[in-house]
């Protein structure tokens, strides 16, 4: 078997895994390998022909195929060792990875440290149970898209959506101007789960009815889809008898939901929060095993490629940080708690020695829409650390929150067992 | 022109069908196959529990009772001489109250009237110790040694493969509809491609049994599809189960298990509910939960979040309580298997014997074939490979390094190898079954596009020709719009 060792090794070349590689090259990590299981980088954004990347980053409108070849150019500046059409087969808490791929058979490589950025994957059929059939012609939206958008082929004729996810209202316009047509877009919550903006260029301007409070009971047809039985759902997403209409369709596209991807975070025994899917993490994106970083959909699905971006940068510089000196004792942190209308924070644990050095960005998504005024506020012992006004909070759009280095000192003077708590202000 | 003569002619090439052809092919005799489906096994061989039962269910004296026994001690060889995967990991049937150890006591007596090996009484505590995830109600369950885990679809494909590769025709959408009788004797299968002569017809056809006896004349034997409901789990529910789970059986079923599954993954079912078409294959609402339920009263900790497929299967209930396996006298030439529900899978082996004897008995000459191999051997799973074998693998061909499907490790070495086996896997479905692709817990999101092309390179079609179970089941219906033309794709 063919032994490597590198100061970083970053598993997955998508924006993410780019965006840390090249980060950990500029924070001085020497040797640099990338493990990219598909034939191209870029992960999921070759396929996302649609605009809406780099606004923040680069300042520009860009498409998905812009976007990460901005990165893979950077990446190839870097002179990283690029592996492509490489798979991670296990991965120790040691960081000792074993990989194959078609050129070199099988790989052991050693990493002083490691970031995870393996992204996510769509939440299929079979997680939501929708009885009926199984006929040919159910795909989740991203599956579709590479069809389409890659390969050049059309799934259908007639589609019908469920989930207003963004890649399923992307694919509703995508489709459209292929000549298909898409007959409803149907989603279980009284709100949509994707971004409003999605929502306005993908759905209303062509014309196409979304449902609220609405999911698909049945699927029929033997061979290919033939229609789907939608129904109305009451508060507890169950059913309501009467409201059944069928929708004859040859496509049934799921956008309902991403889980972030952490098989490989699992066999090294990487600790996973239940909400998130993914592993808890400081704000270095320091997993609880140390030396392992993770980066980008692999920690909590994120809504723009930007924040992804973003994350990865101070992830890669982390773990060539680590690679360069090692563990650092330090105590336990200060945990982040999701208060009242949060469902989750991002990162898990603060610590003050970090927060002395810069700020830290608190990313959340809430649990119910208020489409008025709120504040979001931190607080620890019952002292406001960072507060800010937003205009509405939407489940569908992560909200941010800076806590200001100022705060560090508070954050050194927790005692234990205090906790950030981040809440939702109405 | 007269069609080619045929010793035996089977109907079905579901598990039964397919060993009873695997058995025939030891001999010199001119074997023909027929299944109306694109592939091997698409009947209730696809959907079913998939476990290799002890014996003690089934009544003492009825045909059910001796092959169910008989077949699952034939299992070793039969799944090692095909490369089959198979685990004698035992069953337990689990009594949650006082009263339900009764029926432990009786499913006890009764396996040992079967003449079932290695059946024990276990205590509640016991039954933890072994099972720590099973409910706390646990009041004592009956432990069978000999119970085991299979592959059905394997067990159906390598059986037909192995008939194929020694000597037996198989054709597939072949569609038998009627019957040639000649001097009051079955003579011919007409089918959707032309008459087939034979001297003697096998129906193995699970379902549709019955139907092709009317087409007989033959009228006695009905069969009602009996629906069975299941939930499939990632491999991380795996923790919870270990071995196969039963509760105390009802008067028309074994009841709503939970079991490992070969391939690592938790199933959970079935229900038992009689529907009219054959062809059913929806799941309910009702039904699933039901299902969930059921298994929830075994152990309390699955969850739902674990569930990554749901399936149904249909059962073919036949109106006499027992496998009904006759040469009608009123249609001789004719030998039926009809009514192999549960356990079917367990008693098949067992059947191909038993039907080769009759076979045998009615006068077909059976010569042993003296190259006669009954060995055949399967594509190594890379995911079941250790690092060794997997490096000389690669060494030997790049296309084993090339991971296709991510949750089950799949490579694209073995889909070209199944595109290419004895059987052709023809469709997405075909592979799946083959090679476990798209079977994980992404449920096929990142593979289809890979596995669409390379299929239909290896098989020398045209994406828009693929389908996932034949028919009309097409997986891409056109191109998308030319960009230099602006006008869509040929259709």
């Amino acid at each position: 078997m063919k032994a490597l060792s590198c100061d970083v090794l970053v598993i997955g070349g998508g924006p993410a895994g780019l965006a840390a590689a090249v980060s950990a090259r500029e924070a001085g990590a020497e040797e640099i390998i990338l493990l990219e299981r598909n034939n191209e980088l870029g992960g999921i954004l070759p396929q996302c022909i649609h605009t809406g990347f780099g606004v923040r980053v680069f300042g520009q409108d860009l498409s998905g195929p812009e976007y990460a070849w901005r990165w893979i150019r950077r990446a190839r500046e870097a002179d990283l060792r690029l592996l492509s059409e490489t798979m991670v087969l296990s991965l120790s808490p040691e960081r000792r990875v074993i990989a194959t791929n078609s050129r070199d058979g099988l790989l052991e490589i050693s990493a002083r440290a490691i970031v995870l950025a393996m992204g996510c994957r769509e939440r299929p059929r079979g997680a939501l149970s929708i009885p009926g059939t199984r006929p040919a012609g159910v795909y989740t939206a991203g599956t579709a898209q590479r069809l389409v958008n890659i390969e050049g082929y059309m799934p259908g004729e007639r589609f019908v959506i469920l989930g207003s996810g963004d890649i399923g209202m992307i694919m509703a316009r995508r489709l459209t101007l292929e000549g298909a047509t898409v007959v409803e877009v149907l989603e279980i919550q009284p709100y949509l789960s994707g971004l409003r903006r999605n929502l306005v260029q993908c759905i209303r301007d062509f014309g196409i009815p979304l449902s609220l409070c609405t999911t698909v009971t049945e699927v029929r047809g033997r061979d290919r889809v033939e229609a789907v039985v939608a129904s109305q759902v009451d508060a507890q997403w169950r059913p309501i008898a009467g409201t059944e209409r069928i929708i004859p369709c040859d496509t049934l596209l799921l956008s309902v939901g991403l889980i972030p991807e952490n098989e490989i975070s699992r066999m090294a025994g990487v600790p996973i929060d239940p909400v998130t899917g993914g592993p808890y993490v400081d704000q270095d994106f320091s997993t609880r095993l140390p030396g392992i970083y993770a980066a980008g959909n692999v920690v909590h699905v994120y809504d723009l490629v930007d924040d992804v971006t973003e994350s990865a940068l101070r992830a890669g510089r982390c773990a060539a940080r680590f690679a360069q000196q090692g563990t650092k004792e330090r105590g336990p942190g200060v945990r982040t708690e999701a208060g009242e209308n949060v469902r989750y924070v991002v990162p898990h644990t603060l610590y003050a020695e970090a927060l002395a050095e810069e700020p830290i960005t608190l990313h959340l998504r809430v649990r119910q829409p208020i489409e008025r005024a709120v504040r979001l506020e931190a607080t620890l012992g019952g002292r406001v650390l960072a507060s800010r006004r937003l205009r509405y909070v939407r489940p569908g759009e992560m909200a941010s929150l800076v806590l200001p280095s100022e705060a560090a000192p508070h954050l050194a003077a927790a005692r234990e067992g205090d906790a950030l708590r981040i809440r939702v202000i109405a | 022109m007269p069609s080619e003569l045929y010793d035996v002619i089977i109907i079905g090439a579901g598990v039964v069908g397919s060993l009873i052809a695997r058995a025939l092919a030891r001999y010199e005799a001119r074997i023909l196959l027929l299944d109306k489906a694109s592939d091997v096994g698409e009947g209730t061989t696809k959907a079913n529990t998939a476990i290799v039962h002890a014996g003690y269910d089934a009544k003492p004296g009825s045909l059910k009772a001796k092959l169910n026994v008989a077949g699952n001690a034939l299992f070793d060889q039969v799944c090692g001489e095909l490369d089959v995967a198979f685990e004698r990991c035992g069953t337990y049937v689990v009594a949650t109250s006082p009263e339900e150890t009764a029926t432990l006591h009786t499913l006890y007596e009764r396996g040992r009237e079967n003449g079932v090996p290695g059946l024990h009484l276990l205590s509640a505590e016991e039954m933890r110790r072994r099972e720590p995830a099973i409910t706390p109600h646990v009041a004592g369950a009956l432990w069978a040694e000999t119970g085991g885990i299979v592959d059905p679809f394997a067990l159906c494909y390598a059986a037909a493969e192995n008939a194929v590769t020694n000597g037996v025709r198989l054709l597939l959408e072949t569609e038998a509809i009627g019957w040639l009788k000649e001097d009051h004797r079955i003579a011919g299968v007409i089918t959707n491609r032309g008459l087939f002569r034979g001297r003697w017809f096998v129906i193995a056809a699970g379902l549709w049994a019955d139907d092709l006896l009317h087409r007989a004349g033959l009228d006695g034997f009905a069969i009602t599809p009996r629906k069975g409901e299941y939930f499939v789990l990632d491999r991380e529910a795996a923790q919870q189960v270990r071995s196969v789970l039963f509760p105390c059986p009802t008067p028309i079923s074994k009841g709503i298990l939970v079991t490992r599954t070969i391939h690592g993954n938790v199933m959970l079912g079935p229900n038992a509910q009689d529907v009219t078409d054959k062809e059913d294959l929806r799941t309910t609402p009702e039904g699933l939960e039901e299902v969930m339920t059921g298994a929830l009263k075994l152990v309390p900790g699955l969850e739902r979040r674990h569930i990554i497929r749901t399936f149904a299967g249909l059962r073919a209930t036949g109106n006499t309580g027992d496998f009904y396996i006759a040469q009608p006298p009123e249609a001789p030439g004719l030998i039926v298997l009809a009514g192999i529900e549960s356990p079917g899978l367990t008693a098949s082996p067992a059947i191909a014997e038993y039907v080769v004897e009759m076979l045998r008995e009615a006068g077909l000459r059976l010569a042993e074939r003296r190259d006669y191999n009954p060995i055949r051997k399967g594509t190594p799973r890379f995911a079941d490979l250790s690092d060794a074998e997997r490096e000389a693998l690669i060494a030997q061909d790049p296309r084993w390094g090339r991971i296709i499907c991510r949750c089950e490790m799949v490579t694209e070495a073995e889909v070209v190898a199944a595109c290419h086996a004895p059987i052709p896997a023809r469709t997405y479905d075909a592979l799946k079954r083959r090679t476990r692709i798209g079977t994980g817990r992404c449920q096929g999101g990142f593979d289809t596009p890979l596995v669409l092309n390379i299929m239909a390179r290896e098989l020398g079609l045209s994406p828009l020709e693929i389908t996932q179970k034949g028919g009309a089941s097409r997986m891409v219906v056109r191109h998308t719009k030319d960009p230099l033309q602006g006008k869509e794709g040929e259709r």
